[in-house]
């Protein structure tokens, strides 16, 4: 074939300019991340130290300590997904099994994609009413919990449905043929085979957790103090700061730029291994 | 079919109740907000809540509860972010979907969604210890908290959901479109630019209608870089928009005050711009896919 040439000088350069362009924007992408990790680690890793992740904070010896919003965020994270995992799955499961009506899922799946816009501040907002007044549950771990049970309700309902449907039919057919009834299909053969789904929408849903600041502030309060996780009763009352409030009161309550930096690297860190996990889940739980 | 099983049925209804749980809430949520927002409002007078040029609400002998100031900084917030981000989202979208060679392209991807991850407290730190002292020197401020800082740092947040939105509709574009350009001697730029682009139009406009819904929405982020004074927006001054208006006094208005209660008002406000972003999105979505 003869050497390719540009019908003009002019448009050469156009094209060229506009490739220019995309890895100029791709580069700026990349860059961003980068120069926002290493900022971060810069400031952040020097005051990372054993002591800083395992203790709580010491006025007396005037050291800082994060191990309580370590607790809590890990609590929070378990509630929340204690409640909506039931209801998001249960959800995906009659938008995918059962409805037949067309209107109903599409009401549905609208509201589903309403709860996914709405921003924190609005939930915020609605676990200070409901949770926190309405329910008198006060300020604590467990009101806000609640509140992010709300908010992550669409992630996992659309992650298991996308999973659901990539379930052959075949499956429930051989289910159904077998003589099993509509649940004992779901429950032997349909959500087994969609475990990766869900999985994948419980890591995005942690990740959505980890990151909320707005509700839990509002919800769950700002204390930095141990709480007490061993009763009953503690469980119930305990209210404190999770990683992302706590990086928000030390840097624009207390201004100990340190210590929050410290915070986002341990937030840093947090996101990268969920985003591995979510990556990792969906590769290795896919059955086949 | 034979009667079924009790358990069958119960089942059913058991699904069905949790899936009927989403509608719930957000009918739920909507009902509380009326019911709270709307006091302030009936109180404060609806026009002069809503073109009331001064917020002043810890006032004692004079509150003022006007929120103009606050419903334009989130507007020209917004369309801020949206100016910045959008052509830096959608070329690094190009990229990634056509231009970039593949390894690249699966280094970039994972970069992306951990941009999407990171929490916004992250962001507003940095912006708050980077963005802010460096206007301030560059543009000679008295300080940098100022509606350019929280535009800048918004339209890095929203860079993720408008790459990863606009990224998959240019990949759905049929190859036989962009074949057909080829064949009648476009370049690949211009094929990208003049053919890919415009057919993937409405996955576009969605991917921006996404970017506004999560510009008007952020708060902590703002809540750090932009000054939190409900000043009239300027691009150089500290300003208060909708989300922060609410965070900043929520912590402090003492229950069942006219202040906690305008605060409502404003949830009240932001909601009903979110809904309208969510509606308009629904229907670029419904309307690409008829097409």
């Amino acid at each position: 074939m003869a050497r390719m040439r540009w019908p003009s000088p002019r448009r050469g350069l156009f094209n060229a300019v506009l490739r220019l362009l995309l890895w100029l924007s791709a580069a700026l992408t990349g860059g961003l991340l980068v120069a926002i990790v290493c900022y971060v680690c810069y400031r952040g890793l020097p005051g990372l130290s054993w002591q800083f992740l395992s203790s709580a904070e010491s006025i007396l010896q005037g050291t800082a300590g994060i191990l309580p919003s370590i607790f809590n965020t890990l609590y929070v994270i378990i509630l929340s997904l204690l409640i909506v995992l039931p209801l998001g799955v249960g959800a995906a499961v009659y938008l995918t099994e059962y409805a037949r009506s067309r209107r109903l899922t599409a009401m549905i799946e609208f509201a589903a994609e309403t709860l996914a816009g709405i921003p924190s501040m609005i939930y915020a907002l609605v676990g200070v009413i409901l949770f926190c007044t309405a329910l008198g549950l006060q300020k604590t771990l467990l009101a806000g919990s609640l509140t992010l049970a709300i908010m992550t309700l669409p992630t996992i309902v659309r992650a298991t449905q996308e999973s659901l449907k990539t379930v052959p039919k075949a499956y429930r057919e051989g289910a159904l043929g077998l003589g099993a009834g509509k649940w004992r299909m779901i429950r032997t053969v349909v959500l087994p085979s969609s475990v990766d789904g869900i999985v994948t929408g419980c890591i995005l849903a942690a990740g959505r957790v980890v990151g909320e600041t707005a509700v839990l502030m509002y919800t769950a309060g700002l204390s930095t103090a141990m709480q007490d996780f061993s009763t009953i009763q503690g469980l119930m009352k305990a209210s404190g700061s999770t990683l992302t409030v706590a990086l928000y009161v030390y840097a624009k309550e207390r201004a100990d730029f340190a210590a929050a930096f410290s915070v986002a690297t341990v937030l840093l860190f947090l996101t990268v291994l969920i985003n591995l996990a979510a990556s990792l889940a969906g590769k290795c739980l896919r059955r086949g | 079919m034979t009667k079924r099983k009790p358990a069958e049925v119960s089942m059913q209804i058991l699904f069905l109740l949790c899936g009927l749980v989403a509608v719930a809430f957000v009918l739920l949520i909507t009902a509380y907000l009326i019911a709270a927002g709307l006091p302030a409002i009936r109180q404060v007078g609806l026009a002069s809540f809503l073109f009331g040029r001064t917020w002043d609400s810890t006032n004692e002998t004079d509150p003022r509860f006007g929120i103009l100031p606050l419903i334009l900084t989130s507007v020209y917030g917004a369309a801020g972010a949206i100016v910045v981000g959008v052509p830096i989202g959608l070329l690094t979208a190009i990229f990634l979907a056509k231009a970039a060679p593949p390894r690249l392209a699966g280094l970039l991807r994972p970069a992306v969604s951990l941009l999407a991850g990171i929490p916004s407290v992250v962001y507003g730190l940095v912006g708050m210890c980077v963005l802010v002292p460096a206007l301030r020197a560059w543009l000679n401020l008295p300080a940098g908290d100022s509606l350019l800082a929280a535009i800048l740092v918004l339209a890095v947040m929203i860079l993720p959901s408008v790459i990863d939105l606009s990224a998959a509709a240019l990949e759905a574009v049929p190859k036989e479109y962009e074949e057909a350009s080829l064949a009648l001697g476009a370049t690949e730029p211009e094929t990208w630019f003049r053919v890919s682009v415009p057919a993937a139009k409405s996955g576009i406009a969605a991917a921006v209608a996404l970017g506004i819904g999560r510009a008007i929405g952020e708060a902590m982020a703002i809540l750090m870089v932009a000054g939190n004074v409900a000043n009239m927006p300027s691009l150089l001054r500290s300003v208060r928009f909708l989300t922060t208006g609410i965070a900043i006094e929520m912590n402090y208005a003492a229950p069942g005050s006219l202040q906690r209660q305008a605060l409502f008002s404003i949830g009240l406000v932001l909601f009903l711009f979110i809904m309208l972003i969510n509606i308009l999105l629904s229907l670029t979505v419904k309307r690409g896919k008829e097409v």
